[in-house]
């Protein structure tokens, strides 16, 4: 273990190659490109003996890394934005045909326009594809989380592909303090190689992509959809596990002031970060606000929100992006679905920020708390979606 | 050559491994060539097959008429998803994961996932240099979705996308892709054409593919009974016709080397192929001397004799 | 299928199907409105009509005689077509 600085994208290469991976698929895009540059490196040096396929585009960084999976291998890819999007239809490939492929996003915003900063709309469009979503937050979390996400993705019970997120720019590009493991310690937590139960092999023929008749299809969702969710368990573990080992241990969610909080901000990644300076501040004026940072997306945690949120009396969410047509934003919508029975849920607030990069700044955090602070005086409930940054 | 050509019928193995039971239509082309290019691979295997006809008709869950390992993922990707397999197994096997075992990589792919949608991933696995073969059965349209036409449809074919009417004459009113050419321009090691009129041509130059070192790439006529529009006993024989007028020409690259494969010792007119295909009815006069002309340019290209003159 | 449809717990998983060659239990010679019939005497065991069958519905029997697997055969009729010899003939399907 030593402490370094490190940009935080070169912490997920730096995870990858101590994770030993089998093969990388990578195509460049801004803001992850740092990641398959520094990988590269890695590769040319002999540091990582992994296979390095310059593939032509996401949408094949993704098929290859099917094919690669399927026949075995530990596999990364890591995307943006515009190259997120077009893997889409290959998502769901990899999430069905239970493949254990981690990738990291670097949060991009979608065209139109042409925008390279970040925000979440490129994984929040493909948030139903069936993959374990993980927010990070910092170099750490992106370094601890890919480390944990290879574990997580091949364990037997699971199965699934896991995509780390962490914000475009904002995270990717910044330089920060890093708690680095060693191989050794890597070594203790991650078996080196993959064992791979279900694979392409001449030894046992097998039939992967058949055709899905009718008869069988819905099966096949509904097994696919119970494995999500059964995945939980197994990230609870391997969190376990990994702070057991090395001392950093990781929930759904992470609280920051919310213990005897009437009000809450939710939000997803780094952003939290300055989130958290506004609770300070508003809490200096003795307002009872705290903060939630949601790192488990899907599986959505939905026993973990229901309890932290208990006693809270208005949750404020930030979200970066739109879910179009009315219904504000993705977390805020997740939220309001799963709290609807509650018998004393809290009013949910909409606010939607940070888009295509725009800093959210302390001031923009400490509008919102008082907007939740607010609702709970029921002054302001009901759903309304407030684009708190933009200039109408 | 470190291997043995086929020489005869008696040489092609017995084993089958794309199994009866499938859904092909009577007189399939595509089926015929699968069954051909896996005895020239053995079980030592794994293909890759994008969408369409044989896809459909092979693995109908739960039946499957692979008996090697076999991944259909998409459309567009039989290729990158094949560059993914083969990077798996050389890393597998150098760090010792499985043994080390020569394990063929192949792909199935027919036009339209070759030509148009899946002709990225094909140039960019061909560039990379991976270690497989791509077999493309051109059928010379969207067969598995009932007849649309495709870069690969010819000039003057019907298809339900290009029919012909007042305004488009002819139908299909362009020539295809010359996909071999195309993928010859990448300079890999091996390309070539075949027809299953020709079986032993056919499984020898997949055997060569199969062998050298980096990709390979084998273009295969596949006639289909219901999209040419010819009763499904006659496969082999619009085949053969369309080797004898030098619309299908037969020929390999090697290594940059070209070298005719099968030449017709005449050339018969184009005709007598259109004639056979119902979805050449329409063409006029001069249509079916458009074709001809093209075919003959192509013809004195690659060192075929000129035609005959026509005995109708 | 014949059999137990399966559920969400039998599925195996990821909708692979582990039996290689498994459409051999699916008899294909239902398509069929005409059947070949080879006249063992006609033939020489060239082996094009085997070599040419869409269904590999050709086999070699015990005898060492060419076979046609009338489980398969969907009466293409392209064995007949290219038989050298006019071993094989077509005709109707008997209901």
């Amino acid at each position: 273990m030593r402490r370094i600085a490190i940009e935080c994208a070169h912490a997920a290469s730096l995870a990858v190659k101590l994770a030993n991976v089998d093969v990388i698929a990578a195509y460049p895009i801004t803001p992850q490109t740092h990641i398959v540059e520094r990988l590269a490196e890695y590769v040319a040096s002999g540091e990582l003996d992994a296979e390095y396929i310059n593939v032509e585009s996401e949408h094949s960084a993704m098929s290859a890394c099917i094919g690669a999976s399927a026949a075995g291998a530990r596999v990364y890819t890591s995307t943006a934005g515009q190259g997120l999007a077009l893997m889409h239809e290959m998502l769901f490939i990899a999430a069905g045909n239970r493949l254990p492929i981690v990738m990291g996003v670097a949060n991009r915003c979608l065209s139109p326009n042409l925008n390279i900063w970040g925000d979440h709309s490129d994984m929040m469009a493909s948030r139903d594809c069936g993959w374990i979503q993980i927010y990070a937050e910092n170099a750490q979390e992106i370094f601890d989380h890919t480390l944990q996400a290879f574990k997580i993705a091949e364990d037997e019970r699971v199965l699934l592909p896991v995509a780390v997120c962490f914000d475009g720019f904002h995270v990717t590009h910044v330089i920060e303090p890093l708690i680095a493991l060693d191989q050794e310690e890597v070594d203790r937590f991650l078996p080196k190689h993959r064992k791979a139960i279900y694979r392409l092999t001449p030894d046992q023929p097998s039939t992967w992509g058949p055709v899905g008749i009718p008869d069988i299809q819905t099966e096949l969702k509904v097994q696919n959809e119970l494995a999500l969710n059964a995945s939980k368990k197994v990230i609870l573990e391997v969190w376990r596990e990994f702070g057991d080992l090395f001392g950093r241990y990781y929930a759904p969610l992470e609280t920051y002031r919310v213990e005897d909080a009437e009000a809450a901000i939710i939000i997803a990644g780094g952003f939290a970060g300055t989130g958290r300076m506004a609770v300070d501040k508003m809490r200096e004026e003795g307002k009872k606000i705290g903060l939630i940072k949601l790192r488990l997306y899907r599986p959505f945690p939905i026993q973990e929100i229901k309890e932290v949120l208990s006693g809270i009396r208005a949750v404020a969410v930030v979200d970066r992006a739109i879910s179009a047509g009315g219904l504000g934003g993705p977390i805020y919508g997740d939220l309001r679905n799963i709290l609807y029975d509650e018998m004393d849920r809290p009013a949910i607030l909409s606010f939607i920020a940070g888009l295509g990069g725009r800093d959210i700044t302390v001031k923009d955090f400490i509008r919102i708390g008082e907007r939740a602070l607010k609702a709970v005086s029921k002054e302001e409930v009901g759903h309304k979606v407030e684009f708190i940054q933009a200039r109408m | 050559m470190s291997w043995q050509a086929f020489k005869s019928i008696k040489d092609i193995p017995l084993e089958e491994y794309f199994t009866p039971g499938h859904r092909a239509c009577q007189g399939c082309g595509e089926t015929i060539t699968v069954r051909l290019v896996l005895k020239a691979a053995g079980p030592n295997v794994i293909v890759v097959t994008a969408t369409g006809c044989l896809e459909v008709v092979s693995s109908p869950y739960p039946y499957t008429s692979w008996a090697v390992p076999w991944y259909h993922v998409a459309f567009e990707n039989a290729a990158a998803v094949a560059s993914g397999i083969e990077a798996a197994l050389k890393v597998l096997m150098r760090k010792k994961v499985i043994p080390e075992k020569k394990i063929h990589v192949v792909c199935f792919a027919g036009d339209g996932g070759t030509a148009d949608i899946g002709f990225q991933a094909l140039s960019g696995a061909l560039e990379r240099g991976h270690d497989f073969l791509y077999v493309c059965l051109d059928n010379e349209a969207y067969m598995n979705t009932g007849i649309q036409r495709s870069g690969s449809t010819p000039y003057g074919a019907w298809t339900t996308t290009s029919p012909p009417g007042k305004v488009r004459p002819a139908g299909q009113m362009t020539f295809k892709k010359d996909l071999p050419a195309i993928v010859a321009a990448h300079g890999i090691p091996y390309v070539a054409t075949a027809t299953v009129a020709y079986p032993l041509d056919l499984i020898n130059k997949a055997k060569k593919g199969l062998e050298v070192n980096g990709p390979a790439y084998l273009h295969v006529y596949t006639p289909c009974p219901p999209g040419w529009r010819f009763p499904s006993e006659k496969t082999i024989e619009v085949s053969r016709v369309g080797v004898q007028t030098g619309v299908f020409i037969l020929y390999e690259v090697e290594n940059g080397q070209f070298r005719l494969t099968v030449k017709p010792a005449r050339r018969k007119p184009v005709i007598e192929y259109l004639k056979m295909q119902g979805r050449f009815r329409h063409l006029s006069e001069k249509d079916i001397e458009l074709i001809q002309r093209y075919v003959d340019e192509r013809c004195s290209k690659y060192g075929l004799p000129p035609v005959e003159a026509s005995t109708t | 299928m014949s059999e137990d449809k399966p559920t969400v717990k039998t599925l195996p998983i990821a909708g692979i199907i582990f039996e290689p060659g498994s459409s051999r239990k699916y008899y294909t010679g239902s398509f069929r409105n005409q059947r070949p019939v080879l006249d063992a005497k006609l033939c020489t065991k060239c082996g094009m009509c085997w070599v040419y069958c869409p269904d590999a519905a050709i086999f070699i029997n015990q005898e060492g005689m060419y076979e046609i697997d009338l489980r398969y055969c969907k009466g293409c009729g392209i064995c007949a077509e290219v038989c050298a010899r006019k071993a094989i003939k077509m005709v109707d399907e008997e209901e």
